[in-house]
């Protein structure tokens, strides 16, 4: 039998801000047939960069392919693709619940404390409650909950991420580039 | 400082990127840009196509043999998809190209107004890079970064979306010269570790073998190939689109790769100690089965594209760059050699393949007309330096596997995206892209059919294109897997043809037909020297077959050299 080699990798892509790009990024997945698991897109660090964190299932082949496609979009400014292990991980979860429920039955108060949860507004009708960690702790926390009968509504975030290297790619790559533009303007 | 129109400044910014020819079809979207083309006429050339998709395949024939940008513009909506086609071929084929197209003004976009289409969104992911112009104020940055972005590394397609208010839009034009974009880096800094790692492993190899792509052409790297080929004494054999990068009779020259390529340089990938892939893509066309692909052999991979590295075969060694660059710092550190042996040792796969195909394509003395003769003896009649031209199907096969090449940048042909109606636009973009030069087009009659309408361009502008139809009456290439694949069921392959004589003579293009062999030569020689254009059509054997032939997921090292 085939070895399944595909694991979860998380991309992180930096571009310059221009509108469509998401589009493009979001394609060079599908093409090659791998599912976007999630997806978060914000403003960086670096003024003017923005930063897309993708996660999806494949091979480390296939991941170095959809990295080197995606760099050679004119406006991306990098991609690297990473595993869980050298990454600082984070999601972010709200649940609405419902606080008759909630009043009934004691356990779901102690599973929202046991799993460090926040409580953040409550009134008559519902309660809501965020919770931040990674993927697994908030989906056991979604399932007991559900079997409680007092989900009304739910929300998870994509994942975010920082890299746990010395390094950071960008700075180096923006100066690599800085210097030859400067070389070209001196020509 | 006087205000002109974006229209204007288009017109000002394309004279300044040094455009003189623009292939196109005016429509309402476009018509203020039309309007300031018309105060230009004298500098920049606008040859009126009859359809959109003639102007883009056009500019790409313009573009492949001058080596500059094509050019293409055209309307919103249906003139914009009907240049999708030719923009996804110049992708897959890296061919510099800026397409123009009107859009509906910013105001109408997104309520589904007359002709409005979401060009960016449609030619996004098979360009290289797509915007949108929406102010007047944007022009000349964004024509400047379009030719940039198109010529640079590897060429591409560019598709600028030009909205009317900014060709209407009031502007103080000043030409601007992108030379730098922070997110790209078309000319990567060539890394000498690699090219150390690169002369050590051909010095230490006894069977190299060069694989040779588009790339040197691209890169005009043909004579840094010729002195690393000559120095280290090195065979090679090349793509469909690499044929003209090395003259078809240089010793070292082995010929063609892949499905439809040649015995020798087939089975020799699968027994040389070390492969070297320059500028080329491991197209599935030239590899077959890759389970089995140069599996003996080290790999070294040179290309401007690192998306291009380790993306359908795995390689031992990468070399980054512009292959003008990297082949002569290579060349400075290879040592001069002698592969006398592992040479010879070709010859006899050739005079196999001599023996069951060749000599039977070019010298038949019975039976009805063969591509592979009239093809050669065009080539021969031209002085093996005319252009070739083709369009798709078993024309483009034979007329690959039988022109012969003594100059650079001399084949048109559609590789990647195998476009029937290619040919007969992009051989009227050639004859603008080289003035000088004989233009042969070889061309099916289903393909001719596709773009026929482009007759009218040539009657127009009396481009000299030889058009060469190889008619079997058939879509012969289909009829052929047809034959090996599906047990003979020619599906919809026979076809009802017109009479192309009498097409030709319509548009004022002089034709003639030939069935009999011993009216060929007089024939060709006729066409050669008929000032301007000209039709020969040439009644070919109805089911022939091209040959050898690697059936499609077969091992590359394992090409039939009959039909049994
Ligand atoms: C636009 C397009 N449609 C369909 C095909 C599939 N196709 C490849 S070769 C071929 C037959 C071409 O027939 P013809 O132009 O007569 O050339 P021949 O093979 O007979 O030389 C067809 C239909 C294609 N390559 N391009
Ligand atoms: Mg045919």
């Amino acid at each position: 039998m085939e070895q399944d080699t595909t694991k979860l990798y998380t991309f992180l892509i930096y571009s310059e801000n221009v509108p469509g790009l998401l589009s493009q990024i979001t394609a060079v997945f599908t093409r090659r047939q791998v599912n976007i698991e999630s997806l978060n897109v914000c403003a960086s660090s670096t003024p003017g960069a923005h930063k897309y964190t993708v996660t999806a299932n494949c091979d480390e082949r296939m991941a170095r392919i959809l990295t080197a496609q995606i760099e050679k979009r004119i406006e991306v400014l990098q991609a690297h693709y990473y595993t869980d292990d050298q990454l600082f991980i984070n999601e972010t979860a709200l649940f609405k619940l419902s606080t008759p429920v909630m009043l009934k039955n004691p356990d779901v108060g102690r599973l929202i404390r046991f799993h460090n949860a926040r409580i953040i507004e409550v009134n008559s009708t519902y309660a809501v409650v965020e919770i931040t960690g990674i993927t697994n702790d908030i989906l056991s926390l979604f399932d007991a909950l559900k079997s409680m009968d007092c989900v009304l509504q739910f929300v998870r975030s994509g994942r975010i991420c920082i890299t746990k290297s010395r390094v950071e790619h960008l700075d180096e790559y923006l100066a690599v580039r800085e210097a030859k533009r400067n070389a070209l303007l001196k020509n | 400082m006087e205000k002109i129109t974006g229209a204007e400044a288009l017109m000002r910014a394309l004279e300044h990127e040094g455009v003189d020819v623009l292939f196109g079809y005016p429509g309402g979207s476009i018509m203020p840009t039309y309007d300031a083309l018309y105060d230009h006429k004298k500098t920049l050339n606008h040859i009126l196509v009859r359809h959109e998709q003639g102007a883009v395949h056009a500019a790409q024939g313009y573009a492949r043999v001058s080596g500059k940008v094509g050019c293409a513009i055209v309307t919103s909506g249906p003139g914009a998809t009907n240049t999708v086609t030719g923009i996804a071929d110049a992708m897959i084929d890296s061919t510099p190209m800026v397409v123009i197209c009107g859009q509906v003004g910013v105001a109408m976009l997104g309520t589904d107004a007359f002709q409005e289409v979401d060009v960016v969104g449609i030619t996004s992911p098979i360009s290289k890079w797509s915007y949108q112009i929406r102010r007047a104020e944007d022009v000349a940055w964004a024509v400047s970064r379009a030719f940039y972005i198109a010529k640079s590394g590897r060429p591409g397609p560019v598709v600028l979306d030009f909205a009317k208010n900014a060709q209407t839009g009031m502007v103080n034009y000043e030409p601007a010269d992108v030379d730098f974009i922070r997110s790209y880096d078309p000319e990567p800094d060539v890394n000498m570790a690699d090219i150390e790692r690169a002369a050590k492993l051909i010095n230490a190899s006894v069977k190299p073998f060069v694989l040779v792509g588009q790339g040197v052409e691209l890169g005009n790297a043909q004579e840094e190939l010729k002195t690393l080929l000559e120095k280290a004494d090195i065979p090679c054999g090349t793509t469909f689109l690499g044929l003209s990068a090395i003259a078809s009779d240089h010793r070292l020259n082995m010929g063609i790769l892949g499905m439809h390529g040649n015995l020798g340089p087939n089975v020799m990938t699968n027994q040389c100690d070390l492969l070297i892939a320059i500028g080329m893509r491991f197209d599935d066309r030239v590899t077959g089965n890759l389970a089995t692909y140069a599996k003996q052999a080290k790999i070294i991979h040179f290309d401007i594209d690192p998306a291009e590295f380790n993306k359908n075969v795995s390689v031992d060694l990468t070399v980054l760059g512009n292959c003008k660059t990297t082949l002569a710092a290579v060349t400075k550190l290879v040592d001069t050699a002698k592969h006398t042996a592992w040479i010879e040792g070709f010859k006899p796969y050739a005079e196999k393949e001599y023996n069951k195909v060749i000599d039977r394509a070019l010298h038949p003395t019975e039976g009805p007309l063969l591509m592979g003769e009239v093809i050669r003896k065009v080539s021969e009649a031209a002085n093996n330096e005319g252009i070739l031209v083709t369009d798709v199907g078993q024309n483009q096969l034979m007329a690959c596997r039988y022109f012969k090449f003594t100059k650079h940048r001399s084949v048109v042909t559609s590789g990647g995206l195998g476009t029937m109606g290619y040919g007969l636009p992009a051989a009227i973009g050639a004859t603008f892209g080289a003035p000088d030069r004989t233009v042969c087009l070889f061309v099916g009659d289903g393909g001719l059919q596709m773009t026929i309408q482009e007759l009218g361009t040539i009657m127009e502008q009396g481009a000299p294109v030889k058009i060469i139809l190889l008619n079997n009456n058939y879509l012969g290439n289909v009829r052929q897997w047809q034959e090996m694949f599906f047990a003979h069921r020619y599906s919809f392959t026979p076809m009802l043809n017109p009479d192309y004589e009498l097409i030709a003579k319509g548009y004022g293009i002089p034709a003639k037909t030939v069935i009999e062999r011993q009216d060929l030569d007089a024939a060709i020689a006729e066409m050669l020297a008929t000032p301007g254009p000209y039709l020969l059509q040439c009644a070919i054997k109805e089911e022939d077959n091209v040959l050898p032939m690697t059936p499609p997921g077969a091992n590359i090292d394992e090409m039939l050299l009959e039909i049994k």
